[in-house]
């Protein structure tokens, strides 16, 4: 509030807040919905609505540094057995689908490198494979996406693991977005679209509804790649516990669940934050999904949406989790947002923390543009080790916490590891209220 | 027999699906293959990429062909959803008709239907060239991004809705167009084209100028708010 506005006793409507009545102004002025990047902004039941309780008496903890704390996952075992290849990462903590398009060449390029160095996988996007990113990572991920922009039964066979897109956190129910300011040549050729078009893009897939249709189409992905690599099925959070069961009656490897908080590079911010449920309240649905069907810890389950540092990796795991993946936090170790840039940010009417607007090009930070001069700022050989070195601190940090609670691989986290601050948050995450042994709601289904 | 390199025959009855598309993706595999009893398999003869003539002999199921690349594969029977989707190159042809989204996505190649196609055939296309000998379904070309789609019957509703470049030809009645979609006029290029894939399909002796063109009217390749109620 202004030192004026303060000094008058005025009151801001806790429902007409300045940024509302600001999208008013801005949406009667333009005529058009308000596009943008990232993901929910409001505060949501999160992992900071948790705590792990630690040892006590009755569990005793590991030895930090010395006693082993496991952190390697396997993913894609269930047909391992008819030749399907799971793969084996280092770490639980995978960098998210991130189309090139949305990020530049070198952020794609920076983002494998940066994988790589610790043992675990990158993801393409909407828009297909990238040399740059197949040449830097050792595991790599190839999404197909209802658009199948630069869909190539090639980069199939290149790839390590499919993962069939039907959703994103961010906008389940929604399909791609990429304005004209980022259809460049490049990417223009890749897509097979008109450079400079405002892409509109199908949120079905082309020749697939259904979980039956997916099934078939699932068995036809693993025969064009011989049974070799596992398939994911990627969705939004919404129905998660039927989306999981069908996901894996349809044959999934692996399901990829992104909750509400999930960034996206670009869709209708009434989308974003009205659409989903948060990460929170999805895992759980998950975790019981797979263990009703007595596929727990076979088909492996990767959350997303939200993650930040290794307590929300732990609580994610213990929650059911085989592995986490992120975005965000990816975006933000190669540069995103940082206030070395805060004059440029400025400058386009934001601010060094806030900027969202992904789908306009101008990310002063380099990293999700597609402006030649833009992109330079992002060192693809220092970004990577910048990530690397995130991504072991928020390992290392989640290894802290299982030795905290006994656990010799991070995996063993479980839900009795976990208590809730508020009652939603013990709702949704089906953990009790810390000091009780309450968990409202818990008798009833979904 | 060696089914790497010789003319075979393989029998759904007694091999396996799995048996069959591992055959068919063998490195340097070569010759005329042909597919007894396929009785509806999905995804027989998917991501094929050698010279091959395949040649299925009765009816398949979903994603016949699908992402074929290089292989001439004929299918003498109907074809059900997807038949080569995502082609890259190569052609898949159907003596019968096909079910949905033909041709779904395909990136080259020359598919032909000689039936029917329902709906959705060319939906995403994206440089492959269709050719239907009877007539497709509603909301055909739907999205469709480059390449040509030929209708030598009646288009369905919708056609080439929120379509981008690719062309269109249709000789008969079109029941109506999808957002976007305009008929076109027919210049000399476009006679040229449509002879020679009508040529390449198979049928030659068709009038050129008895097709009309459709295409993109390119009024919605950039979001304003007077299209609102396009999208
Ligand atoms: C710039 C950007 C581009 C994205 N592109 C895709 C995409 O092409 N396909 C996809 O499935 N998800 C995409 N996502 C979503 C991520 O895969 C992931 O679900 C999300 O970022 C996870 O949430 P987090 O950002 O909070 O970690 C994108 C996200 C961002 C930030």
């Amino acid at each position: 509030m202004t030192e004026q506005a303060t000094a008058h006793g005025l009151r801001e409507s806790a429902t007409f807040d300045r940024t509302t009545m600001a999208e008013i102004r801005r949406a009667a002025s333009t005529g058009v919905y308000d596009i943008r990047g990232g993901g929910s902004k409001r505060r949501l039941p999160h992992f900071d609505d948790l705590l792990f309780l630690g040892a006590s008496m009755s569990r005793y903890p590991l030895e930090g540094y010395r006693e082993r704390c496991g952190t390697d996952v396997l993913l894609g075992t269930r047909f391992a057995e008819q030749g399907v290849r799971p793969m084996h990462l280092d770490i639980p903590v995978t960098i998210a689908g991130m189309s090139f398009g949305a990020l530049s060449g070198r952020a794609k390029d920076a983002l494998g490198r940066g994988a790589s160095a610790v043992g675990t996988s990158t993801t393409t996007g909407d828009g297909g494979m990238t040399d740059e990113e197949r040449g830097q990572s050792k595991h790599l991920v190839y999404q197909y996406l209802p658009s199948r922009y630069g869909m190539n039964p090639d980069h199939l066979r290149m790839a390590d693991a499919i993962e069939v897109v039907l959703g994103q956190g961010a906008k389940p129910g929604g399909g791609g977005m990429l304005l004209g300011q980022k259809i460049t040549s490049r990417v223009a050729k890749m897509r097979t679209l008109p450079e400079g078009i405002d892409q509109r893009s199908a949120s079905r897939h082309p020749d697939w509804t259904g979980p039956d249709d997916l099934t078939i189409k699932i068995q036809e992905l693993r025969e064009i790649t011989d049974w070799q690599v596992p398939i994911y099925v990627k969705v939004g959070a919404s129905r998660t516990y039927y989306d999981t069961k069908l996901a894996v009656h349809a044959g999934a490897d692996v399901v990829v669940v992104d909750g509400m908080q999930g960034s996206t590079a670009a869709t209708q911010e009434v989308f974003i934050e009205h659409v989903g449920i948060p990460t929170l309240a999805a895992i759980p649905q998950a975790a019981e999904a797979l263990r009703e069907l007595g596929m727990e810890r076979e088909v492996q389950l990767i959350v997303s949406g939200g993650i930040r540092h290794g307590a929300d990796v732990a609580k994610a795991m213990a929650l059911g989790a085989d592995a986490v993946s992120i975005g965000t936090a990816a975006l933000v170790a190669l540069g995103d947002n940082d206030p070395r840039y805060a004059k440029d940010y400025e400058a386009l009417g934001s601010a060094a923390g806030y900027f969202d607007d992904y789908q306009d090009g101008t990310d002063p930070s380099g990293v999700t543009t597609q402006d030649p001069e833009l992109q330079m700022r992002l060192d693809p050989e220092a970004g990577g080790r910048r990530l690397a070195n995130f991504l072991g601190v928020i390992t290392m940090e989640a290894q802290t916490i299982a030795r905290a609670c006994g656990k010799s691989h991070i995996q063993h986290l479980e839900p009795e590891d976990l208590v809730a601050l508020t009652v939603e948050s013990s709702a949704m995450a089906r953990v009790p209220l810390a000091g009780t042994s309450w968990i409202p709601g818990a008798a009833t289904g979904y | 027999m060696n089914t790497l390199t010789d003319n075979t025959t393989f029998d759904l009855e007694s091999s396996s699906l799995r048996e069959v598309n591992r055959a068919l993706h063998a490195p340097g595999v070569s010759g005329a293959k042909t597919i007894l009893h396929p009785r509806g398999a999905h995804a027989l003869a998917a991501g094929v990429n050698a010279e091959l003539q395949i040649t299925i002999e009765g009816h398949v199921g979903y994603y016949a062909a699908g992402m074929n690349q290089q292989a001439a594969i004929t299918i003498a029977g109907n074809a059900g959803v997807g038949v080569a989707e995502n082609m890259m190159s190569g052609s898949v042809r159907v003596s019968g008709n096909a079910s949905q989204s033909a041709g779904a996505t395909a990136h080259g190649g020359l598919l032909v239907i000689e039936g029917d196609a329902a709906a959705r055939c060319g939906i995403s296309m994206k440089g492959v060239d269709i050719v239907v000998g009877g007539s497709v379904g509603h909301m055909s070309a739907f999205m469709a991004q480059a390449g040509r789609l030929v209708v030598r019957g009646d288009a369905g509703e919708a056609l080439g809705d929120s379509i981008y470049e690719t062309r269109i030809y249709v000789r008969g009645s079109v029941t109506s167009l999808g957002a976007d979609c305009t008929s076109k006029e027919m210049r000399p290029e476009h006679h040229q084209e449509l002879a020679e894939l009508l040529a390449s399909a198979g049928y030659p002796e068709d009038d050129t100028s008895a097709y009309t063109r459709y295409g993109s009217a390119r009024q919605l390749y950039h979001f304003t708010v007077d299209n609102a109620d396009s999208y």
